[in-house]
């Protein structure tokens, strides 16, 4: 039998932290992920399933909602990914497609990603440099699509800080440009 | 160069690809009589208008979503910008 030691995106077996001026950029694997689009003609009665499930209003455009145990929030019309601790919701595709039925098409999306909590006074500094959107504009619970380095992220104001999504297989390059734009700001 | 989105506002053009013009939404029937000629002209036979041009442009560094630009080749001034879905539901394309 294989002897396999899980590893985070950043291939460690712990997750890795920076602290670069007042900023603290933390890799976050314990995420579980899952994206749910309503299938053709099925809109309304997916988007109230959804709301069901979250416990909570579904995310508006490029908005994201906390429910009660999940969190949500929009890609694009129709289209929502779901976050869920990992550690309760290791299984939350299958359970979002068994509850969620035909009116939705859900995908696993848990190791597509690698997650990145970025938090500290001056983050808005720091996003100017790394991609298009206004941070100044986006208030708490935004949630858009950006490029940060050349990769499709997803960026997403949260209470605390901000929240990066980036493609999993491009993890060290994420890294590399988070902490190199807060090298290069503080 | 900055198209203002129906659902994000305004977005750097360079977050889009350009497609073409947006008559590619009307895709003859293939199985229709004449459908050779419609192909014909649907794939090869464009107009390249210097002023006012309908075109498909695609959100792939945002939302994904298809956008139909009204745009002015010439002084790149955009007049409208719609959700090429709302556009293909309007002539009848979509359910």
């Amino acid at each position: 039998m294989h002897d396999l030691a899980p590893l985070t995106a950043l291939a460690g077996t712990t997750p890795v932290q920076d602290s670069i001026g007042p900023v603290t950029i933390t890799e976050a694997p314990d995420w579980a992920l899952a994206s749910v689009a309503a299938r053709l003609g099925q809109e309304k009665a997916c988007s109230t399933a959804l709301a069901s499930v979250l416990g909570a209003d579904i995310p508006g455009v490029a908005a994201h909602t906390q429910g009660p145990a999940m969190s949500a929030f929009w890609t694009g019309p129709h289209i929502w990914i779901v976050e869920a601790p990992y550690d309760s919701h290791e299984d939350l595709a299958a359970m979002l497609s068994a509850k969620l039925g035909e009116c939705a098409s859900v995908t696993e999306q848990s190791d597509a990603w690698v997650r990145f909590d970025v938090t500290g006074d001056g983050i808005e500094r720091l996003f100017e440099r790394l991609c298009n959107l206004d941070l100044a504009k986006l208030g708490q619970g935004a949630a858009r699509r950006s490029v940060i380095e050349h990769l499709g992220c997803y960026v997403i104001r949260g209470t605390e800080g901000i929240h990066v999504y980036g493609p999993r297989s491009s993890a060290q390059s994420l890294h590399h440009a988070l902490t190199s734009a807060a090298r290069a700001v503080f | 160069m900055i198209i203002n989105h129906p659902l994000l506002g305004p977005c750097d053009a360079q977050e889009f690809t350009y497609k073409g013009d947006a008559r590619l939404i009307d895709r003859p029937d293939g199985m229709a009589d004449g459908a050779d000629a419609a192909f014909y002209n649907y794939a090869y036979l464009r107009d390249n208008p210097a002023g006012q041009h309908r075109e498909l442009w695609f959100h792939e560094q945002g939302d994904r979503s298809w956008l139909v630009v009204t745009r002015n080749t010439v002084t790149h001034e955009i007049t409208q910008v719609e959700l090429a879905r709302d556009v293909a539901r309007k002539s009848g394309r979509s359910a």
